[in-house]
């Protein structure tokens, strides 16, 4: 008891500066916008008053925040399953010890160096109907898609901006599923082998279970990606097209240039504050329903 | 070692181009883009007027890249990314260490709640904190200054959590031990544990670098002036409506990526270690 508490002074000389940046910056604004979201402002945005908690079941409940969520819900659909299977794809096929293969790996991996800047700005390049290849390329597959460019074609927008950021996220992708395919045991396989499993066998049967983990793990991230989406959104649309705003996701309505709550603290907060639970349900789902059938090793 | 059960030779040949040319596949599928961005960054003026769409490699020229970084004000942009991406990735390193010493090595009461608050931290997104974080730079006066874009990134619970996994594969008896002889806390910190952590502060280190190097929100809600614009929020000025100049997007792209491309090279190992800290071990 007494060493513990002689203790404390140095624990607290060495905890103060962290929990001074985390209090300030992330918990007391946890608790600030919990607060504000409450208020309901004028159109100044100056004069505020007490709203009560039923400001954020009308705010869930309006058609700009329904509209945006259902928008960040359909990139994530677009995004997460076809970034998972693609990451998972290219590192079960670059998991083999032949020639060249340093090569193959640094290049799948290479989009990890990009930022969301970068990464929308090149995909907003060569989206463009001017200049960039891809437009006259995806025309020539599929001849019903119209020419004014698929980032202001409010059919092809949210696609096109779920491209961007696939291709963006294929590195991570890539290099946590390539490092969790090392370090399954090939003993696994040799007894797979010995029992006569095929090659499809052998990655239905031990492959994919034993990435169970890995795979958790990078959904929840990409999920939670894609609900953060704001920098993509930014440079490729700006939410737009309008008047539909396919693109329009949950940050870009509350930080967005031309954001219809910019200057309206209470609503921002209450989006924010939602947003967040939406993300924290998101990641519980995720845990729960795929936490069964995910093996640990042990 | 792999057991090899494939029947003859002629088969296993076949397999082998198969996934070879699947391999090259893919990788063109993959840099496509990046090889697109290159060729329209390094054509000429007049080339990107008469053949907008071409991506061959010929009439190559830096005029573009130095026009982006001419106008785009690139030198300054790229400056303040290092100032604040160094000052941010040396101060989460001190806080980690230290918060993650308290946590592993010494004993307080009320070490177990405290780290669990601690942990808690990682469940709010900065587009949560965002909304009250912008009030408070502001009642700082910190609108358009490095402390804005560097002081609210200094820790992360991400980084005590790191450090504080290597330091609990310590012995007890090393830091007893070292406590006998007088050794104190501090000493212990500087001379055991934290060269013990080195390959996890290296991770750790490149981790936050980029994570702060590529910060787009943050900046662009706190940053309106030209002074302290980072890379990634002031590259849009390039972006304008003229079609023309959209070579000059891809400049101003290839010279924000490159140094991160050439870093990434080097450590690609740290890189590796600080993504799938959190994953392989389920």
């Amino acid at each position: 008891m007494n060493r513990r508490v002689r203790e404390l002074p140095v624990a607290t000389a060495m905890l103060a500066p962290s929990a001074l940046i985390l209090g300030v910056f992330v918990v007391y604004p946890l608790v600030r916008a919990i607060q504000l979201g409450h208020l309901r402002c004028d159109a100044t945005g100056k004069r505020c008053r007490e709203g009560g908690w039923g400001q954020y079941i009308d705010v869930f409940r309006s058609n700009e925040f329904q509209h945006s969520l259902a928008n960040t819900g359909r990139l994530a659909l677009m995004t997460v399953p076809v970034g998972l299977a693609l990451g998972i794809g290219l590192a079960v096929l670059a998991d083999k010890q032949i020639r060249g293969i340093g090569f193959f790996r640094t290049v799948f991996s290479s989009t990890v160096a990009t930022s969301v800047a970068v990464a929308s700005l090149v995909w907003f390049v060569l989206l463009q109907p001017e200049v960039g290849v891809l437009p006259d390329l995806l025309h020539g597959l599929i001849p019903s898609l119209k020419q004014p460019g698929l980032l202001r074609d409010p059919g092809t927008a949210l696609p096109a901006v779920a491209l961007s950021s696939i291709w963006a996220s294929l590195g991570f992708t890539f290099i946590v599923i390539t490092a969790a395919l090392q370090s399954i045991p090939r003993e696994l396989y040799e007894s797979a082998l010995v029992d006569g499993a095929g090659g499809w066998m052998r990655f239905t049967n031990v492959t994919l279970p034993m990435l169970g983990p890995t795979i958790l793990f990078t959904s929840v991230v990409l999920t939670t990606r894609a609900f953060q989406a704001y920098g993509e959104i930014a440079l490729l649309t700006g939410g737009g097209p309008d008047p539909e705003r396919p693109t329009q996701t949950v940050p870009y309505l509350i930080y967005g240039q031309n954001s219809l709550v910019k200057n309206d603290i209470g609503l921002k907060s209450s989006a924010a504050v939602l947003l967040f639970f939406v993300l924290l349900v998101l990641a519980l789902v995720q845990f729960r329903g795929l936490d069964k059938r995910v093996h640990y090793a042990s | 070692m792999r057991v090899d059960t494939s029947p003859g030779t002629g088969l296993r040949g076949a397999r082998k181009a198969g996934r070879y040319a699947l391999l090259v596949l893919l990788a063109f599928v993959v840099l496509f883009p990046i090889y697109a961005t290159l060729m329209q960054a390094l054509k000429s003026g007049p080339d990107a007027i008469d053949h907008p769409k071409s991506l061959l490699p010929i009439n190559l020229t830096l005029d573009t890249l130095r026009a982006a970084w001419r106008i785009g004000d690139l030198g300054r942009l790229l400056l303040n990314s290092i100032v604040v991406a160094v000052a941010v990735t040396a101060g989460v390193i001190v806080t980690s260490l230290l918060a993650a010493y308290a946590f592993a090595f010494v004993d307080f009461p009320g070490r177990g709640a405290t780290f669990v608050v601690f942990l808690a931290t990682l469940l709010v997104p900065a587009e949560l904190t965002i909304v009250v974080n912008q009030r408070t730079i502001d009642s700082l006066g910190w609108f358009n200054s490095y402390q804005g874009l560097i002081v609210p990134l200094l820790a992360t619970t991400f980084g005590t959590f790191l450090v504080r996994q290597v330091f609990l594969t310590v012995p007890k008896d090393l830091r007893e031990a070292a406590a006998l002889d007088g050794v104190g806390h501090f000493r212990f910190l500087l001379e055991v544990a934290a060269p013990l952590s080195r390959p996890t502060l290296g991770a750790l280190g490149l981790f936050t670098f980029l994570g702060t190097w590529n910060q787009y929100l943050w900046p662009s809600t706190i940053i309106t002036d030209d002074d302290h614009r980072t890379i990634q929020i002031g590259l849009e000025r390039l972006k304008t409506g003229d079609i023309d100049k959209l070579n000059l997007v891809t400049a101003g792209t290839v010279i924000a990526a490159l140094p991160i491309f050439i870093m990434l090279i080097i450590f690609q190992r740290q890189l590796v270690r600080g993504l799938t800290a959190g994953a392989v071990k389920g």
